[in-house]
């Protein structure tokens, strides 16, 4: 097609030859994320070296019409980069620089691909961190957690990644690179525009530069893990930790088959014959420490902890949270395809929805493995299956809609970190109610008219 | 499961930040042909070809995909399919897959050859008329990394049986290899040293079939199954306590017999008999070396052969046999899990990229300071002297079978 080669040698011109993929063996692996069952073949991969060629790219994709999915290292967990067939992927991996750190400001400046935990290991060089720490950061972009909103397991003390983001750098769908929000610390000129782009999925534009805030290292932290006999109980412990006013850096929740899968991966000695596994973590002044240390584990005990154990060093405080980052990935060796949920209640109905899931499992014959970060009330139970089951993937999805329906009659939200993308697109409206639904899409219709960036995510 | 944790640990993906270099990628190719929306071509037989099959991605997996596995089904799959069409490529897969390293005996000719080259006093003549320039270009590329022959070979120096001092505790079967053999042939001897020392009765047979790794890696897995009944009608498994392997490399591909042969129960027996020297040595009431065995305090630093530390996940033994011998100071080194380039035969398939990862492993050795290099392969071992040819390099069983000597 001439138009097409056309196309293909302007891209080249953008970028490089070299960096303009349009073999089958080079489409392929950039068709999906880390959702599973969601694929699409794209038309062409672009991976461009700098803000100006990807606002070049999009003016280019803008004449010809073609759709454009953003996309860092792929490991979404709604579909949000799987890309429109024989559309263009943009392939940010290359722009992966941290461009400053200032430790005068507490800030830090990076390119939209450069990897979430190198961020937070430059910013350590100066005393520094950054607290979000999503499950996939030693290989998720900073772009990309943008783009999501990403959580992660400091999240109930430290907050999300909204929280850090000072100021972006964005292309817009007209090709325009905008910067949006400010060094300061306080800036009120005009709408907060950087909130808007900030979880908007690749759908509004293309974020390309962030600029971060940091915060000082705390002095000490401190690890307990919690063994406890039933779901609920270990629940009940965390609405009860949450109650007594205490807000530690995280409250993780690990299921039996979880724990089980993990301790099979990381063999560090985990407790694999209880039922629920809470890893606490409180960080700060050492005095604080001490203090909520004792007093977590007593609430613990209350609630009918076996065991309670602190981890002996920082190297082993290390060692459990990041085994608890391959929760996700350590299911898989149950069952192939792993389905993964992400509905976040109010904490007070935590223990109500724990056990209205494994209820649900065991009626619809499924197997589920549940972890999350149950200080937040962000619950991800995971469905282990096999998507070449056809009878399976049908209860799955009757029991998902089951979850998503309860989730709201609680007041909660569908996805707490992992955004809609293509996966709960069908549940939207249902969650937000007409008129934010429709505000939504009046946003999306005035920033993006042509509907060029990542189209059919989050809404048709 | 694509959760892409893979990606970080894949010395590929690194270089070229392009998916389709990534362990994910790889299997997300495999994953559509065998889903018939995507078939063998070039394309993917070039991206196995680039592929070290260093395994990081097999550590790194919270999953517990077998890449190794995949890997060796890819490869032999792309052979199956004739892609590659090189007459060059096909002549050398010959000499060395199907002959050379299917013949101990013709092996161990081509060694003699070699050493005689070597040692008469030809190379030198070579080099210095640079008659090099006669061979073609690809030989000529590799002709300073021939590995330097020993001496002796195994049988030369090892007998076939070789009782302990001391009351025999166990009865093990040394695995000789072939280029640790040719090369490194007093690895072999330290090897049997040190087993000899703890109690063990030693039996070496003279000649050995090669354990097939090579072939298995090349999508040979005929020959690699030949090599395989051929050792295991050279040595009865269930004869002896274990079968020591020296070679990061070879152990790796020798605890796994029963993928090749999954009806034979003799494979079965075989594969949990095998132990890599390091880790058999772990498992028995070591006898502690008591004497330094240098005349001063030497600081070394030990780099992870892939296959020892990915492919069989032996990583703290040779660590801790090293911190037991008496005066050396062992400096962890960094990166001491990320590849060196030698991979096999890919340092030859792909200079390239073989050559990054090596200047890589050099800036990692040399910050250290050590004054020397432990390997517990032949393959990193070969890799790394060529580059480094002022620094000392030893096998870890070596350092201590000179530490009992002294």
């Amino acid at each position: 097609m001439n138009q097409s080669r056309q196309l293909l040698e302007e891209f080249c011109e953008i970028v490089g030859e070299k960096n303009v993929l349009t073999d089958d063996a080079d489409l392929i692996p950039y068709g999906f994320d880390g959702t599973a069952a969601l694929s699409s073949r794209p038309g062409y991969v672009v991976l461009p070296g700098s803000t100006a060629e990807v606002a070049a790219c999009v003016q280019l994709a803008n004449t010809h019409d073609l759709k454009v999915t953003t996309r860092g290292s792929g490991t979404g967990l709604s579909g949000g980069s799987v890309p429109e067939p024989e559309g263009l992927v943009l392939c940010l991996v290359r722009m992966n620089q941290i461009l400053e750190v200032d430790s005068k400001n507490l800030t830090l400046k990076a390119q939209c691909g450069a990897i979430t935990a190198k961020v937070d290991q430059e910013a350590r060089k100066v005393g520094l961190f950054y607290p979000p720490d999503p499950g996939s950061m030693k290989i998720s972009t900073i772009g990309g957690n943008v783009a999501n909103n990403s959580g992660g397991l400091r999240g109930l003390k430290y907050g999300v990644t909204r929280d850090y983001v000072m100021g972006l750098e964005v292309v817009l769908p007209n090709g325009q690179i905008a910067k949006l929000g400010n060094r300061c610390v306080k800036d009120v000129a005009g709408y907060s525009m950087k909130d808007l782009f900030v979880g908007s999925e690749g759908t509004l534009g293309i974020i390309t530069e962030v600029l971060l805030k940091l915060l000082p290292i705390p002095e000490k932290r401190a690890t307990l893990l919690a063994s406890f006999p039933t779901l609920e109980q270990g629940a009940q412990a965390v609405s009860a930790i949450i109650a007594a006013k205490i807000i530690p850096c995280t409250l993780e929740f690990l299921d039996q088959m979880t724990i089980r899968c993990v301790e099979e991966f990381v063999g560090i000695g985990l407790p694999t014959q209880c039922a629920a596994l809470l890893l606490m973590e409180t960080d700060g002044h050492p005095v604080a420490v001490d203090d909520e240390v004792t007093k977590m584990a007593e609430i613990a005990k209350r609630h009918g902890a076996i065991e309670v154990t602190q981890a002996k060093d920082e190297e082993q405080s290390l060692q459990l949270a990041s085994a608890r980052r391959t929760a996700f990935s350590a299911l898989a060796r149950v069952r192939p395809t792993t389905i993964l949920e992400d509905v976040t209640v109010p904490r007070s109905h935590l223990a109500e929805m724990v056990s209205f899931i494994d209820t649900l499992a065991r009626e619809h014959g499924l197997t589920v493995g549940t972890f999350g970060h149950m200080g937040d009330g962000n619950l991800h139970p995971t469905f282990l299956t096999d998507e070449r089951d056809e009878d399976e993937m049908r209860r799955v999805h009757l029991a998902l809609d089951a979850i998503v329906k309860k989730t709201l009659e609680l007041g909660g939200t569908i996805t707490g970190e992992h955004g809609i993308g293509l996966a709960k697109k069908g549940w939207l409206r249902e969650q937000v109610g007409e008129a934010s639904y429709d505000l939504m899409r009046l946003v999306k219709q005035s920033i993006d008219p042509r509907n060029l960036l990542n189209p059919g995510k989050i809404f048709d | 499961m694509h959760c892409g944790m893979c990606l970080p640990t894949c010395p590929t993906y690194e270089t070229t930040l392009k998916e389709r270099h990534s362990p994910r990628g790889r299997i997300a190719l495999m994953r559509a042909i065998a889903q018939d929306q995507y078939q063998i071509d070039q394309n993917f037989a070039e991206e196995m070809d680039y592929c070290l099959g260093c395994l990081a991605c097999q550590s790194a997996c919270p999953a517990g995909v077998d890449y190794a596995d995949l890997f060796e089904v890819s490869r032999a799959d792309v052979e199956r399919a004739k892609i590659h069409r090189s007459t060059l490529r096909k002549f050398w897969r010959w000499v060395t897959l199907e002959q050379l390293f299917m013949r101990p005996k013709l092996l161990r000719i081509m060694g003699r050859i070699l050493r005689f080259y070597q040692k008469s006093g030809c190379e030198f003549i070579v080099r210095k008329l640079k008659l090099v320039r006669l061979l073609p270009p690809h030989l000529r590329r590799l002709e300073p990394q021939a590995p330097r022959i020993s001496e002796r070979f195994s049988n030369e120096f090892i007998a076939r049986v070789e009782e302990p001092a001391t009351v025999t505790k166990y009865r093990v079967v040394l695995l000789t290899g072939c280029i640790q053999d040719l090369s490194f042939a007093q690895i072999n001897r330290d090897t049997a040293d040190v087993l000899l020392f703890n109690g063990c009765e030693v039996l070496t047979p003279s000649e050995q079939p090669c354990c097939g790794s090579i072939h298995s890696h090349n999508g040979e897995a005929r020959l690699a199954r030949e090599n395989a009944l051929a050792l295991l009608r050279l040595i009865d498994p269930t004869s002896v306590d274990a079968i020591i392997s020296n070679a990061g490399g070879c152990g790796s591909h020798l605890k796994h017999f029963q993928r090749l042969l999954p009806n034979d129960p003799r494979a079965k027996i075989w594969d949990q008999k095998v132990k890599d020297i390091h880790e058999f040595l772990s498992e028995i009431n070591l006898e502690k070396p008591q004497v330094a065995p240098f005349n001063k305090q030497v600081t070394v630093t030990y780099h992870d052969s892939c296959h020892l530390l990915h492919g069989q996940k032996v990583r703290e033994q040779p660590r801790n046999l090293i911190d037991l011998v008496p005066g050396i100071r062992r400096i962890e080194l960094p990166e001491s899990d990320w590849c060196c380039g030698s991979a096999g035969v890919y340092s030859v398939t792909q200079p390239e990229q073989s050559r990054l990862l090596l200047d890589r492993k050099i800036l990692r050795i040399r910050e250290t300071g050590a004054e020397i290099l432990l390997t517990a392969n032949p393959g990193c071992h070969l890799q790394i002297a060529n580059a480094l040819p002022e620094l000392k390099l030893m096998h870890p069983i070596s350092l201590l079978a000179q530490a009992y000597r002294s």
